[in-house]
């Protein structure tokens, strides 16, 4: 089952440059919420504050109170850890080149020393399902890189790779923003029979695609959220005068 | 701003005006029509209702482009959404004056008689509800729409009075029974006109603040007889 997350006063730094002010909010468990907003808004700095990759680049850091369930992200405990429970997939799909699909997806797994084969098998064959993916892969899985794939399978082999490790939140970068319509259309699915696991956290430029999959929305602006509320709410009547204008495409 | 839509919302907006012009134009010629029992008036209303059925489409058309071009969201959708519904009001407008001209070219060929219901005050109270709706659209205020909802209950009771009255006319004088129901529908079709500029004030707050105050369902945005009774 997925958790909940809850940001309480989160700041963010590039160096001596505040990315992100005072962020709070909470993305419910086994639900999608979508982060919006323009370039450089700090919706992507955001998401990677709560599984910890902000702070792999040089000089940046953050402070705030972050919970993934109980598990407090910014208090004692290690990255590693935070990493396990929440699984993440980014814009442009990374399967590793060398690797077999098979591999790719057990990689996690391997990694922290998981050595029972018929376990693992029985854990790539599911992540893969979940994924949408092991219908058209299953017999190739073992034998085909997984950059030999398209690059909608791709995306989903790197779904299905977060998902091996059996996190409880599943954070999502514009995760069909270098796709076709049918490979996002699958993407969109996926995400909806996903949210019945796992908690969804997906950035993204495309309005319908957070209309379409999201419950929540939140609209970020110079590193502040303007406005957090249910989709219909932020797509239909939206309480801020700078969400409509972003929305609506008057901005600037 | 997206030029092409912006270009495409002022568009729907300047049809809406044209087709909301020739509704209030229609409304206001049948109603002089039956005043003066001008038949000259009853023909243009006649002539003039092809013109808003194409403009209807028209707007119909416009309309479901932008929708499925543009995917408008938020002030934009309720705008689009609005413009379709004021779009249906209107036309329905204008096949209730051409109601009214029929009645009225039913009665130029009856004896004339004096009825005790006040057509004219009935309509002057009718067209300033169309006038009135059609600026709360221009102006986009949902103040000017929320006063077009209070002066519906006014018609409203002018229609039951001429009802009342008229029926009484019939009962007691079977011999003009075809001028009184003539009068008696020339009311109905008016309230009817009422209620149309009714629902284009709520598709304008709709429009404006977000808030459907059809059937009294929205209790952030209070219905007519509720700010009263707060006064």
């Amino acid at each position: 089952m997925g958790v909940g997350i809850k940001v309480q006063k989160l700041n963010a730094w590039y160096g001596k440059s505040q990315a992100l002010h005072d962020i709070t909010m909470e993305a419910p468990a086994n639900h999608a919420t979508a982060l919006i907003g323009p370039s450089g808004c700090g919706k992507s700095t955001f998401v990677r504050c709560l599984n910890r990759m902000h702070e792999t680049v040089p000089e940046a850091r953050a402070d705030g109170k972050v919970m993934v369930g109980d598990l407090s992200v910014y208090n004692g405990t290690t990255a590693v850890q935070i990493r396990r429970r929440i699984g993440m997939v980014f814009q442009k799909p990374n399967p590793f080149p060398t690797m077999s699909i098979y591999d790719n997806v057990a990689a996690g797994l391997k990694l922290n020393g998981f050595r029972d084969q018929r376990r693992l098998d029985e854990i790539v064959e599911r992540s893969l399902t979940h994924a949408a993916l092991w219908d058209e892969v299953k017999d190739t899985a073992r034998k085909k890189s997984g950059a030999s794939l398209s690059g909608g399978q791709q995306q989903r082999l790197c779904i299905a790779r977060a998902l091996a490790v059996e996190p409880e939140v599943l954070l999502m970068d514009e995760p069909c923003s270098a796709l076709d319509p049918i490979s996002t259309g699958k993407i969109e699915e996926l995400i909806f029979q996903l949210k019945e696991k796992y908690t969804i956290v997906i950035v993204t430029h495309n309005m319908q695609q957070a209309s379409r999959v999201a419950e929540f929305t939140g609209f970020f602006l110079l590193g502040r959220l303007i406005e957090f509320d249910k989709t219909e709410k932020i797509f239909t009547t939206p309480s801020d005068k700078r969400t409509e204008d972003y929305i609506t495409g008057r901005f600037g | 701003m997206r030029t092409r839509f912006q270009q495409g919302l002022d568009e729907l907006r300047a049809r809406l005006l044209r087709m909301g012009g020739l509704a209030e134009q229609a409304v206001d010629r049948a109603c002089q029509a039956y005043i003066d029992r001008d038949l000259a008036r009853c023909h243009a209303v006649l002539e003039g209702e092809s013109q808003i059925n194409v403009i209807e489409r028209e707007i119909d058309e416009l309309a479901f482009d932008l929708l499925a071009l543009q995917q408008p969201i938020a002030v934009d959708l309720r705008f689009i959404l609005a413009v379709t519904k004021i779009n249906s009001d209107l036309e329905r407008v204008g096949d209730q004056a051409v109601n009214i001209v029929e009645r009225v070219i039913d009665m130029v060929e009856l004896p004339k008689v004096d009825l005790p219901v006040d057509i004219p005050r009935m309509a002057a109270a009718v067209s300033a509800m169309v006038r009135r709706s059609l600026e709360s659209f221009i102006e986009g205020k949902a103040e000017l729409a929320q006063a077009v909802l209070e002066m519906d209950n006014v018609v409203d009771r002018m229609r039951d009075e001429a009802f009342i009255s008229l029926v009484k006319v019939m009962n007691d004088n079977p011999a003009v029974t075809r001028q009184a129901l003539d009068a008696l529908l020339v009311a109905r079709n008016l309230e009817r006109v009422a209620d149309h500029t009714t629902n284009i004030a709520e598709d304008v707050i709709f429009w404006v603040r977000g808030a459907d105050v059809r059937h009294n369902a929205n209790p952030e945005f209070p219905a007519p007889q509720e700010i009263s009774e707060t006064k």
